[in-house]
């Protein structure tokens, strides 16, 4: 490890008479030469390897290799089918309707767009109040969307269809956070929202009345995003922050039930795996991870060393066999969710994926990016 | 303008150190002596220029280290040179990687994105002093306008600026040819990243301020609980568009909406594949509507239809508007909970004794232990033997295998992509149905108003 000294104003003054050689002034932890580094390498895998035997003395597997046995997939060809242009500065989030074919997304300028995105015509635009409207989240009935970013609320619109309304004026402001909106997202009904804030809070709304049902505290700093569990008893959620912890919460009594923690850097986005037995994670580490609820532990890692930058975004296809990933080196890396390898890398867009979502039938995903435009892919 | 965006974005902060951690690891195996990149000296005009390398060569070996494609290498390169890790020696300021014979060369650390020595303003006006000094027009026009714009801001210390400048350039004179070119390359491409012209996308933004921290249980997992998994993915396989596509197409690929309207809540006949998803499990059952509706009619018949009906109204007061609970909660006993109510549901003694004293004082949850009792109950005895059953069979044997359509060849023959009634229209039509007309026909006047 070798620690880099900041150079200030003043060491810069006191050098301003000599050559302008950019010395880089290295101070070390530790002693470095090679043959101490050389020795410590071999000794940390030699550990590694004692780790790895005593592990499967107890039969300890990780997830791919249970899935050696299954056949491996094709090559996948997955092209843009549609791009949705309007957005005048960043997209930042995206969610689908229950229709299968409408999205709405948010971006840094404000706007709010619902779009059919089969016929890639706009139906209804909202301009907020404030800049980097970070979240947004369609409602399950179609008839509303909910968004919010810098002004710490989340605030649901009703859609209207006549042309002369305003859709600000029936705004409803719902969520008051004391820092950003990072996510939100309706329960099974119109009228509870559920929120993630840079508060550090996550909470749960009465739409209605914008009464606080219930607040969920435990990360230690901002939390970027929330999932809902598709369980049978429909009870939990999980949520990712900067803590670079992802938790899961019981929402009827508030409290955190599971916590893991194997990330390097900030988690970006939490999606439940179908069955909802488990959730995948995309952090700025670079990573995604797989993490099964029942074993309580972490049973997938989904990287490569070539893959350099952060994952901001990720969904399941609906069978769970692919994991989209949208990075902020401008790519989606499609990943093979069983045997843990890359199946494809997808180009186009042409700043970093700020948002990904599947379609609700799993007919196709939508990415959405800084580069101004969102993506529908097949 | 140094001022960027609306609000306090910081540039540096604890997320971004992670990426530059992982770009420097990129780095310094490619400089490792022995599996790292061969570097030669590079002719630049009269000039050699020693430890540089080519485009080429960096793709080829990105290619051959991570075993990558071409594409990949070439994307990965460029952030290299975009962050400032990498520079190139022609064209300094053009910072993007060329799979040529155009020679690149290693960023001094001294000068790396992570190192954070704050890029003042003061430094800047130096290098600007300096580059105008050396070469009169050597400055271009956005330069020139930071060159003024600094020259009134910083007018105080102007004589320091300029002296300095003249400093570093005496002795850089001293230098060799070589490491001079070396240094100045060096010195703009750490300010074109640290004061990007307009219109050049700047790295360094970040987005909203963001908290962090700066470090795990260890618990084994046995094969046995992954091969759920896997179990999962094979039986849904046939049913993911994206793995297996769909029939009759996708309509993202085809533009044709056939598989949407086959598979809508309200057919006559669902599809094969949709029935056989019933059988996966409960959920999926409960989860579609035509399933449910299937389920309700085979309840009937049993005389149970009350645990469903009694489940659904357990769902709208825990996930409707909190004002409604009560109402809500009062309908649900007298329907369902009352002592010789109309449908009354079969709940062992001990639930029944807890919900009744709940809901004297009604809440959201109130309903949680008896609705949880009978979705069980449905689950483990009513649901088994509706798969088993002539009404499920039937159905599936009736059920629809639709034929494959292709996408159309020829272009102009390209299927029109019809628009579909709004979900909101769906719902503002049932509400203005029971007002009077006019509003009506508004609402189904054509598809959703443009903007």
């Amino acid at each position: 490890n070798f620690c880099v000294i900041f150079i200030t104003f003043e060491g810069f003054l006191s050098r301003a008479g000599e050559a302008n050689f950019p010395l880089a002034k290295m101070a070390a932890q530790e002693v470095q030469p090679s043959e101490t580094i050389a020795k410590l390498k071999s000794e940390s895998e030699a550990l590694k390897t004692k780790l790895e035997e005593e592990r499967a003395k107890l039969h300890d597997v990780e997830l791919h290799q249970v899935a050696e046995k299954v056949d491996p997939l094709g090559q996948f060809v997955m092209k843009t089918r549609r791009t949705l242009k309007g957005h005048g500065n960043k997209v930042l989030c995206m969610d689908w309707c229950k229709d299968k074919r409408r999205i709405v997304s948010s971006s840094q300028d404000g706007k709010v767009i619902v779009w059919d995105a089969f016929t890639t015509n706009k139906e209804h635009a909202v301009t907020m109040p404030c800049t980097w409207v970070m979240a947004c989240a369609y409602a399950p009935s179609g008839c509303a969307v909910a968004c919010g970013g810098l002004d710490n609320k989340c605030s649901v619109y009703p859609l209207s269809l006549d042309k002369n309304e305003n859709l600000a004026a029936k705004k409803k402001s719902v969520a008051m956070h004391t820092n950003y909106l990072s996510a939100c997202s309706f329960t099974n009904s119109d009228m509870q929202i559920l929120t993630s804030s840079g508060d550090g809070t996550c909470a749960l709304w009465d739409v209605e009345s914008g009464q606080l049902l219930q607040s969920f505290h435990g990360h230690a700093a901002d939390v970027l995003c929330l999932d809902l569990a598709p369980s049978e008893t429909g009870n939990t959620f999980v949520s990712g922050g900067c803590d670079k912890k992802a938790n899961v919460w019981d929402m009827r009594s508030g409290q955190c039930i599971q916590s893991f923690e194997t990330h390097e850097s900030d988690i970006n986005s939490v999606r439940y795996y179908p069955s909802g037995d488990a959730f995948a994670s995309g952090s700025d580490d670079a990573t995604c991870r797989l993490y099964d609820l029942r074993a309580d532990r972490e049973v997938a890692i989904y990287s490569k060393e070539s893959i350099i930058f952060g994952a901001s975004s990720v969904d399941f296809s609906l069978s769970g066999r692919l994991l989209f990933g949208g990075y902020n080196d401008y790519t989606i890396n499609v990943w093979d969710v069983l045997k843990g390898t890359r199946v494809s890398i997808l180009f186009g867009h042409e700043n970093r994926v700020s948002t990904l979502r599947v379609s609700p039938d799993g007919t196709a995903f939508c990415s959405g990016s800084w580069d101004h435009t969102l993506r529908v892919r097949e | 303008s140094f001022i960027n965006a609306d609000f306090n974005i910081f540039r540096y902060h604890v997320a971004v150190m992670c990426l530059e951690n992982i770009m420097e690891r990129v780095i310094v195996s490619m400089q490792d002596p022995d599996m790292g990149m061969k570097m030669r000296n590079q002719r630049l005009l009269i000039t050699v220029i020693p430890h540089a390398m080519t485009g080429r060569d960096i793709v080829d070996w990105l290619i051959q280290k991570y075993t990558i494609t071409e594409e990949e290498a070439l994307h990965i390169g460029n952030f290299l040179v975009k962050y400032g890790y990498i520079y190139p020696l022609k064209e300094p300021r053009n910072l993007c990687l060329k799979q040529d014979e155009t020679p690149y060369r290693f960023q001094t650390p001294y000068y790396w994105t992570s190192t954070r020595w704050p890029a003042s303003e003061l430094d800047y006006a130096i290098y600007l002093a300096k580059k105008n000094i050396r070469k009169q027009g050597e400055l271009i026009e956005y330069e020139k306008e930071c060159y003024n714009a600094l020259h009134k801001r910083i007018n105080h210390t102007w004589d320091f600026v300029v002296m300095q400048a003249r400093e570093q350039l005496r002795a850089s004179k001293q230098r060799r040819k070589a490491d001079r070119i070396v240094l100045e390359c060096q010195e703009q491409a750490y300010w074109l990243i640290n004061r990007p012209p307009p219109g050049v996308m700047d790295i360094l933004e970040q987005g909203p301020d963001r908290r962090n921290v700066a470090n795990t249980r260890v618990q084994l997992v046995s094969g046995q609980m992954l091969a759920i998994f896997v179990k999962y993915c094979e039986q849904y396989q046939d049913h993911d568009p994206i793995m297996q596509g769909c029939l009759p197409s996708n309509p993202w690929i085809t533009d044709d909406i056939m598989y949407w309207n086959m598979n809508s809540e309200t057919v006559t006949m669902p599809t094969k594949l949709r029935v056989e998803r019933w059988s996966f499990s409960f959920m999926e059952l409960l989860n579609d509507p035509l399933g449910r509706k299937e389920l309700l009619t085979y309840l009937e018949k049993e005389f149970s239809a009350e645990n469903l009906c009694f489940w659904q109204a357990c769902e709208e007061v825990r996930h409707g508007e909190a004002s409604k609970i009560a109402a809500k909660v009062d309908e649900v006993y007298k329907q369902f909970l009352a002592p010789g109510a109309s449908r009354w549901v079969n709940i062992d003694s001990k639930t029944m004794e807890k919900t009744l004293e709940g809901i004297k004082h009604p809440h959201r949850f109130v309903l949680d232990d008896a609705q949880m009792h009978i979705y069980f109950l449905m689950k483990k005895d009513s649901y088994p033997r509706y798969l088993k059953s002539e009404l499920y069979k039937n159905l599936l044997a009736k059920a629809i295998v639709p034929q494959e359509t292709k996408k159309s060849v020829f272009p102009f023959m390209r299927r029109q992509r019809h628009s579909s009634p709004s979900p909101a229209l769906v719902t503002q039509t049932a509400e203005d149905n029971g007002k009077a007309k006019p509003s009506a026909a508004k609402a189904n006047a054509g598809t959703a108003s443009q903007i």
